[in-house]
């Protein structure tokens, strides 16, 4: 493998987690560069979520060793919205109601924020066209927008509303958690569509999920299994689909 | 919001034509209805209504009120001559305040006429043409009462008895100033009008009266705004309010209360709402160190309608004891209240909530919806509803709920690069939302930016 920079890579080292004193992840390492797409797998429990919880610094999930080098900045000791603005994203597996929040004042707020503009720097028409481009390329329609924030939502449409927040943001690094989790198979095509469009060189991907099916519509480069808050394998594509036949247990003995 | 985020806290020297001296007795009282060259009956009610405050006890149902000190208060100071049609005639540290105020320049632009109160006189008053024209009367309540003896003989108190309660008795025994609004059948007043209440002086008493009378058809629109300075020792602002809502008439009144926190606001305002008419009120409470206000109806005839829709913000050292009352005496009447609250800084809100239904009556309909928010651990918000139902075919619907501002939201939103002050703005203003959309656009900006501010003060 060619030596990875950390402009062009989050990368992961030794990650210790504890959530309520007890230790979730146990040394975790990972490399995610862009361009690539890697897949997360493992039990309910292993710890998937307070990986991506602990990257953004979600409250509560302990830091208590290792660090997270993105940019040249350990990301484990900057404020919440300061890592999101470094470029990391996290597509939420449940993501937040927020009420009275109109979805288009939400994402101007963010889209400003993120790419650090003044509000006169980008008008609300300005905002539009960008949004009803990136709404065409998710195949969303734009009554969205005017909708509060996730209220009301159905479960798929709260998962292609986080794809659409990151099709705005155009984050380098972005997670996924279980973004097909609760999903019909049409509505995991949807979404897994969505997530495809906003593949390119220019973006690493983590997709975390439970089950192979959703890999048969986002093909990963790499496969990495999280067994009890360790990564305990990594692989090709076909890693997902020998866990597909096996089952967790099995992949563990290997491990 | 620290003192110095307060930007209205600024005061001017007390240059008044008149004091009268700390304190309140019946001399006080003589002495003001002296001053002001009334008739007769109505220094006897003023008289009558002291008796009544003396004999009352201060309500202990609510917030604590035992450090208000009647005998520092100052009852009444008049601020200029006489009151003026131009802007340039007041005096001018007076016309400054008010031009800092904003005041002339939303008259220009959206009132359809203001009045202006400082301390205890109307300074300013003026109301556009075209609607003297439609036989509209907007007048300071010193001039209703001369000018219009017979209507306000007959309404003054009908509404509000100054038995009613210890701060109404204080109100009918020294009020000067508030407004007097009368608008004939079936004329509707497009575009608001405003009075505004300014407090300069300390330790000063403001005890405004106004007298809102829509007669059948009529429609109105009076938007309430007021501030003072910040002071060590406390004011008073102890207003009433009555409405008469005649036959199919609207009247809407709308408040931005934005009183410094040495302020006890305690207030009495009701409407009585005759058949298929509505009152609305919009009350948005976001000063003052006490505040008591429900604003209420009575709905008298078949088919009246209420509408509250009320915002309170309480931060430190701040107590919003708010809420609503409502009694329905007639068939098909129908209410809505909805209130939201939001405590942060160890601020302390309550909201009371009072419907009452006379028995035997048919297709009545309530409903109240009490939201609160609590940004923090050291503040508190308190919900007590009162239902008194007495009728069989009768609608009621009552929702309370409270939120704590929840981490995992700030973090959501954090997770997208907004900072943590705008994120919990965004959260704030999504649970005013459903009140401020109703609100009229400058009204909207104004509470808007008012909460806003009080939100960047809180943190950091
Ligand atoms: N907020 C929390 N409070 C308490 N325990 C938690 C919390 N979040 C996660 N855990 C615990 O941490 C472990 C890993 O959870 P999680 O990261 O959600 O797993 P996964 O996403 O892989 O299903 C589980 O045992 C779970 O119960
Ligand atoms: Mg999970």
């Amino acid at each position: 493998m060619p030596a990875i920079d950390n402009n062009n890579a989050l990368i992961i080292k030794d990650l210790h987690v504890s959530v309520e004193g007890r230790e979730i992840l146990k040394g975790v390492d990972l490399e995610i560069p862009k361009g690539e797409v890697h897949a997360l797998m493992g039990p309910n429990g292993a710890g998937k979520s307070t990986l991506a919880y602990a990257l953004l610094g979600r409250p509560g999930y302990e830091v208590t060793g290792g660090e997270a080098i993105f940019h040249g900045k350990n990301l484990l000791e900057l404020p919440v919205d300061e890592r999101a603005r470094e470029g990391v994203f996290l597509a939420f597996q449940y993501p937040q109601e927020i009420p009275g929040l109109k979805v288009f004042h939400f994402l101007r707020s963010a889209y400003l924020a993120y790419k650090g503009l003044k509000v006169e720097e980008f008008s609300p028409m300005k905002f539009m066209n960008l949004l009803n481009e990136k709404l065409e390329l998710l195949k969303m329609k734009e009554d969205f927008i005017s909708r509060y924030l996730n209220e009301g939502f159905s479960g798929g449409e709260k998962k292609r509303m986080e794809i659409l927040q990151m099709a705005v943001l155009e984050p380098e690094i972005a997670i996924l958690d279980e973004p097909d989790s609760g999903l019909d198979i049409d509505a995991v095509r949807i979404v897994a569509n969505g997530v495809n469009s906003l593949r390119g060189p220019e973006r690493g991907i983590l997709v975390i999920t439970h089950y192979q099916r959703l890999l048969n519509y986002i093909k990963p480069d790499f496969v990495h299994i999280l067994m009890d808050g360790k990564i305990t394998k990594s692989g090709g594509p076909e890693l997902a689909e020998e866990l597909e036949e096996t089952g967790y247990e099995v992949v563990e003995g290997i491990g | 919001m620290s003192d110095s985020d307060y930007r209205y806290g600024f005061h001017d020297p007390e240059n008044y034509i008149y004091r009268a001296k700390q304190g309140i007795s019946h001399d006080i009282v003589s002495e003001i209805s002296w001053l002001k060259g009334e008739p007769e009956w109505m220094s006897r009610i003023r008289h009558r209504a002291l008796d009544h405050f003396f004999k009352r006890e201060t309500p202990t149902w609510g917030p604590e009120l035992g450090n208000l000190n009647y005998d520092e208060i100052y009852y009444y100071i008049k601020p200029s001559e006489k009151q003026e049609r131009s802007w340039d005639n007041v005096p001018k540290e007076i016309r400054n305040t008010f031009d800092r105020l904003g005041i002339p320049e939303a008259e220009k632009k959206y009132l359809a006429g203001v009045g202006a109160q400082y301390e205890s006189e109307v300074v300013y008053h003026s109301l556009k043409e075209e609607w003297t024209e439609q036989g509209v009367v907007f007048l300071d309540m010193d001039g209703g009462l001369r000018e219009y003896p017979e209507l306000v003989r007959e309404y003054f108190g009908s509404v509000v008895p100054y038995t009613d309660n210890k701060f109404a008795a204080l109100n009918t025994a020294v009020w000067s100033g508030g407004s007097f609004i009368y608008v004939p059948k079936g004329v509707e007043v497009a575009i608001p009008l405003q009075a505004y209440f300014r407090i300069n002086a300390k330790n000063m008493g403001q005890f405004e009266r106004t007298l809102i009378i829509a007669d059948e058809g009529a429609k109105v629109h009076y938007i309430e705004g007021c501030t003072a300075p910040i002071y060590s020792t406390d004011s008073l602002h102890a207003a009433v309010v009555e409405i008469v809502v005649k036959r199919g008439a609207r009247v809407t009144y709308s408040t931005v209360q934005n009183w410094s926190k040495n302020v006890y606001n305690l207030v009495t305002k009701r409407a009585m709402v005759f058949e298929d008419g509505l009152m609305e009120w919009v009350d948005g409470n976001l000063g003052s160190g006490v505040s008591m206000k429900y604003p209420a109806a009575i709905l008298k005839g078949k088919g009246a309608r209420l509408e509250v829709l009320s915002v309170a913000m309480a931060s430190k050292g701040q107590v919003q004891d708010v809420g609503s009352k409502v009694i329905h005496m007639a068939p098909y009447t129908s209410s809505t209240i909805v209130s939201k609250s939001i405590s942060k800084d160890g601020g302390r809100s309550s909201f009371r909530g009072l419907v009452k239904v006379i028995p035997g009556l048919k297709g009545v309909k309530a409903s109240v919806r009490c939201d609160a928010l609590i940004m923090d651990e050291e503040s508190r918000s308190d919900t007590y509803p009162y239902l008194d139902v007495n009728s069989d075919d009768v609608e009621i619907g009552h929702e309370a709920t409270v939120t704590k501002i929840g981490e995992e939201k700030l973090f959501y939103l954090m997770t997208r690069g907004i900072g943590e002050i705008d994120a919990a703005k965004m959260i704030v203003n999504g649970f005013i939302e459903p009140v401020v959309r109703r609100l009229p656009m400058e009204f909207a900006v104004e509470m808007n930016r008012l909460i806003e501010l009080e939100m960047e003060g809180s943190v950091g």
